[in-house]
């Protein structure tokens, strides 16, 4: 594999009770891409996630390169609620620490205020900060990240835009993001592929984003206006 | 007992005991070994048929305890009943206590050994198993941990209140604390209380002790709704 390549993925094809979600898909990942998966609901895009993390069975080629840290930052987790647990507890949980639970947490706007707090106690955007540090907890390389703006308000998606960027330069991250939201793809990434269990498209956002495929994207009538307020 | 799934696994391995009970009954052993064949090998079919099947838990659960409980009443002595179904601590002789202590305190020891990695499975199977977590083989070792305690706790308040025994003390340690060290000591010390509240209110009235642990659990548990935090 060369020096540069993180990731080929090549023919994936998923079939989940006996559906099939996911059909020929191929892309590769460089060192220091930010990637979008954009798509509609259902379109496959966690699916291909889990693939590319190895939790569920698929059809063709993925190959990672030799000793990548790869971390993944989850939609949502739902039996959260379920234990008592404090910032700290979680943090605990972490099979492999090979950072300071302090430094990580600064990094992602937390204080020490934070730590003996009850997870379900957070709003959704800490708790979003919260898994991110998580998962930047054992120094990985590439970041999969489902969704990160689900959940957050106006004021709190700036700070996830913000965070994504300045992790991205201050950790060398490569970076994997699912997303339907394309303000993330737009303003982040410098590749997007567009899944509906089929490639849409697939390049650099302001080619690759015409009302056309977005139109073969979503299957309605749709435009786009970038907001022009930064 | 950790969360909503696991709970619901507890209560149809408590009936699954019954038949093991009668058994043990009927030519006199000691009930708890009566009961362990019978829950593993509820045990196992349940982590095979999850691990097999799509069926959902409750379905499962509906048949194992059903069956359990038929089965027991083919041929349960019923004048022996009660203390199949609702146990009898104080028959309990000094070997047994010693052997129910030692195995506690070795599962003690297990469970805090596999505890972070099962904490997070029950968060997040996917979590875990990208933290190169060998899921399965944690959630067959837990399973078999539940089987121990479940059959340890037929003496204490036999087949059909098993459930309650751990989950209660559980769910009322949950409501109280803001971390995982007061949940877990929580749940032992609540656990305690029960028991000995429970046998206490035997001394005094007579009635049999294991619904009392169960009444004086859920009374702890009624009153921690008020300080839930």
């Amino acid at each position: 594999m060369e020096d540069d390549l993180i990731l080929k993925v090549q023919d994936l094809t998923v079939e989940l009770d006996h559906q099939l979600i996911i059909e020929q898909l191929s892309f590769t990942l460089k060192k220091g891409d930010t990637v979008s998966i954009l798509g509609p609901n259902g379109a496959g895009k966690t699916v291909l996630l889990k693939c590319l993390l190895g939790l569920l069975p698929y059809k063709g080629e993925i190959t990672w390169k030799k000793g990548i840290k790869i971390s993944y930052v989850p939609q949502r987790l739902p039996f959260i609620k379920d234990t008592p647990l404090s910032v700290r507890d979680f943090f605990a949980l972490k099979q492999d620490s090979s950072q300071e639970m302090q430094n990580i947490m600064h990094a992602v706007g937390f204080n020490e205020e934070f730590f003996a707090r009850k997870v379900d106690k957070l709003s959704s955007g800490q708790f979003q900060r919260m898994l991110v540090a998580w998962s930047l907890m054992d120094k990985p390389q590439v970041l999969l990240f489902d969704e990160p703006t689900t959940g957050i308000d106006i004021g709190g998606e700036e700070t996830i835009y913000n965070l994504l960027a300045s992790l991205k330069e201050k950790w060398n991250l490569t970076m994997l993001l699912v997303t339907h939201d394309l303000n993330v793809v737009y303003q982040y990434s410098n590749h997007v592929i567009c899944l509906n269990k089929q490639t849409v498209c697939a390049g650099p956002p302001r080619e690759v984003l015409t009302p056309e495929s977005l139109y073969k994207l979503y299957g309605g009538g749709m435009k786009y206006y970038q907001h022009k307020h930064r | 007992m950790l969360s909503k799934r696991m709970v619901l696994v507890a209560g149809p391995l408590g009936h699954l005991t019954l038949p093991g009970i009668a058994l043990a009954l009927l030519y006199g052993f000691n009930m708890s070994l009566g009961a362990a064949p019978f829950v593993f090998l509820g045990i196992i079919s349940i982590w095979l048929l999850e691990l097999r099947t799509k069926l959902p838990m409750e379905s499962l659960t509906a048949v194992v305890f059903a069956s359990g409980v038929a089965i027991a009443f083919l041929f349960l002595p019923i004048d022996q009943a009660e203390a199949a179904l609702v146990g009898d601590i104080t028959k309990i002789n000094f070997l047994e206590t010693s052997i129910s202590v030692a195995v506690a305190l070795s599962l003690s020891f297990i469970v805090k050994i596999i505890y972070p990695k099962m904490v997070l499975i029950n968060i997040s199977e996917d979590l875990a198993q990208s933290e190169s977590i060998n899921v399965k083989k944690y959630n067959l070792i837990y399973l078999f941990l539940i089987a121990i305690i479940v059959s340890l706790g037929v003496k204490v308040v036999g087949g059909l209140l098993t459930a309650a025994l751990v989950a209660i003390p559980a769910a009322s340690a949950r409501n109280l604390s803001r971390n995982l060290s007061q949940y877990v000591f929580g749940s032992t010390i609540i656990g305690v209380i029960s028991s000995f509240g429970g046998i206490f209110l035997f001394k005094l009235t007579g009635l049999p002790s294991g619904p009392l642990i169960i009444l004086v659990s859920t009374t702890i548990f009624l009153g921690s709704l008020f300080f839930k935090k």
